[in-house]
């Protein structure tokens, strides 16, 4: 685990994919930041509920499940947080009065964990082969009590930190989707952070593509 | 989400090949599917693929206050996920009859037969137990779902360790893994469950039936037993009458089958203590292979080739005569082609100067077409002679 504090290089964890590994869903994949892992599992289009129905467009629904328990709230944020994302960068209306249905499975969580969903489920949908209109990616980044950016912190980390943002960046014109942020920090702090996602985004994308 | 319903010509093809014998992956009747066990990052963390479906079973514990009944014992608490992304059928927080079922019977399976000892997970007798709560999520539903489950529960609570404890008087202290290391918990035998599917009324038995098979089966006959040949549940779904002897049967092949899988399962935990103690990293990460592609990744199946008596030439020979020859297209004008029928015109309603011309353009296009269709012979008869 290689995590560099400092605001020259950005330094993201070793992070591995893989695709298609359950049979049933019609699109699934893992992926691994360092020690978290999320698999995710698209399905769609299919039927939908006449109640949930929507006359132009897809009916997009997400599911989070944690590792111990039911959901609970947190989960359901994080759930709203990964469907506006989907929602902005999938076609929906290309299929009208359908479902798509994401499921995210949490392995294990050692930091980072929003955007380990977001990255598995952008894989799972590419998977499915569901049409997109651009490819998004997440990146988490915490602010010490020093001041420093980390990206992609540790668990540890996150805990030491005063504030951690996550940040959902699309492929074709590396503009924000999403952004979910916890703890206090200044505006300044917030456009340094975004400076660095768009650079540890392009290597992200660099190394997926 | 509803799943896609089976067809009937995919349930009689099932039931006609089990008649004779056959499975759809080749296995025999009392072969399991292959079983790959690993180990997440943390301790009781555990994943186990049989084929094709896949779970994930996890263990926490948490100090709680004992039930007033049981004073000094620990509590133990089993919960059955059933994912929607195991199967599109799942809905999320639906109680369904499956759900209830599996869940009844993991904890038949684990609770009832005492393999966890509880007395050992009392703090403060009357004040303070372990809870240790055992998660199963189901993650790919290809069939023999309760196999897995209880392979997946009982290799986790092998597997996990819980903090240790110390007691000063009135004073407890609860130590976290970098003060002392965890202990494991004591775990007398390992129950573990073997699901026989019945079809035709009970005539032929399948072990580890896949989904496809688990659709069309009459009946369920699962199980649990240990190593030591102590039948720890046994439980008979589907309305089946099964004879006494069919009973034994099936209690003789699973006592083999759990030996096989005990066996499996302490190799597993083996090396993965091995792996722990090297300090490696060890984990779902670390069981991704690195820099190889393997989505898409399927093994060989083998194919049956003893019954085929048809080849491809025979039904090549016995196919119909070569087509006949379609005329080539009739160029009237350039950029303008005409092919097949329609090329004289048969409606009679044009003028007679227009049936004139159209007369001769046909009788030249004709021609042509006659001149072109010798040369398609001449072409054919060549090409054939080349052949033999």
């Amino acid at each position: 685990m290689m995590e560099v504090c400092g605001s020259s290089s950005v330094t993201l964890r070793e992070f591995g994919c893989e695709q298609s590994l359950l049979s049933r869903p019609d699109g699934s994949a893992s992926f691994s930041q360092g020690d978290t892992s999320v698999l995710a599992a698209a399905y769609g289009p299919a039927e939908v509920k006449v109640s949930k129905e929507i006359y132009d467009r897809a009916t997009l629904e997400v599911l989070i499940q944690p590792k111990v328990g039911l959901p609970s709230v947190r989960e359901r944020s994080q759930e709203q947080c990964v469907r506006e994302t989907c929602e902005a960068s999938l076609l929906l209306s290309l299929h009208p009065r359908s479902s798509l249905t994401l499921i995210l499975q949490l392995i294990h969580n050692d930091g980072s964990i929003l955007s380990c969903f977001l990255n598995a489920a952008c894989m799972a949908l590419m998977d499915a082969g569901l049409p997109m209109s651009c490819l998004f990616c997440g990146v988490t980044c915490a602010i010490n009590a020093d001041g420093q950016i980390i990206t992609d912190p540790t668990a540890v980390q996150e805990k030491e930190s005063r504030a951690v943002m996550t940040f959902a960046i699309d492929s074709t014109k590396r503009r924000v989707m999403m952004s979910s942020t916890k703890g206090s920090f200044s505006v300044h702090e917030l456009q340094q952070c975004i400076a660095f996602y768009r650079d540890s985004v392009s290597r992200r994308y660099s190394k997926t593509l | 989400m509803k799943d896609t319903p089976l067809s009937n010509c995919e349930r009689d093809f099932l039931l006609k090949a089990i008649e004779e014998k056959k499975r759809l992956d080749g296995r025999q009747t009392y072969d399991y599917r292959k079983m790959k066990i690993t180990f997440g990052t943390d301790y009781g963390c555990c994943f186990v693929d049989l084929g094709k479906t896949r779970v994930m079973a996890q263990v926490s514990c948490e100090l709680v206050a004992p039930k007033e009944s049981r004073p000094n014992e620990g509590i133990m608490f089993f919960n059955i996920e059933l994912s929607p992304m195991a199967s599109p059928a799942f809905e999320q927080g639906r109680q369904s009859e499956l759900s209830v079922k599996l869940n009844r019977q993991l904890e038949r399976c684990l609770r009832n037969s005492k393999c966890i000892d509880t007395e050992s997970l009392c703090v403060v007798s009357g004040e303070k137990v372990w809870q240790i709560r055992v998660d199963v999520h189901l993650l790919n539903h290809d069939g023999n779902l309760m196999d897995a489950a209880s392979i997946a529960a009982i290799t986790a609570l092998c597997h996990f360790r819980r903090p240790d404890v110390g007691i000063q008087g009135d004073e407890v202290t609860v130590y976290s893994p970098e003060e002392r290391d965890p202990i494991p918990l004591s775990i007398y035998h390992m129950p573990i469950s073997v699901s026989f599917s019945f079809f035709q009324q009970g005539t032929y038995l399948l072990v580890d039936p896949c989904e496809r098979e688990e659709r069309v089966m009459d009946g369920l006959l699962m199980i649990a037993m240990n190593k030591h040949r102590e039948i720890c549940s046994i439980q008979s779904s589907g309305g089946i009458m099964l004879l006494k002897e069919q009973v034994m049967r099936c209690s003789k092949i699973a006592s083999v089958k759990v030996s096989e899988i005990t066996e499996l399962l302490n190799k597993a935990l083996v090396n993965d203590k091995k792996a722990r103690k090297e300090g490696g990293r060890c984990g779902f990460a670390e069981s991704l292979p690195q820099e190889r592609i393997t989505a898409l990744k399927m093994e060989e199946t083998s194919v049956e080739m003893t019954d085929a008596t048809e080849r491809a030439k025979d039904i090549v020979q016995k196919a119909d005569a070569r087509p006949q020859k379609v005329p080539s297209p009739v160029v009237p004008v350039p950029g303008v082609g005409q092919v097949g029928q329609g090329l004289q015109n048969t409606w009679g309603l044009e003028e007679d100067e227009d049936d004139e011309e159209e007369a001769e353009e046909c009788d030249s296009g004709e021609e042509q077409e006659e001149a072109v269709t010798k040369m398609e012979e001449e072409r054919h008869e060549k090409e054939a002679s080349g052949e033999v």
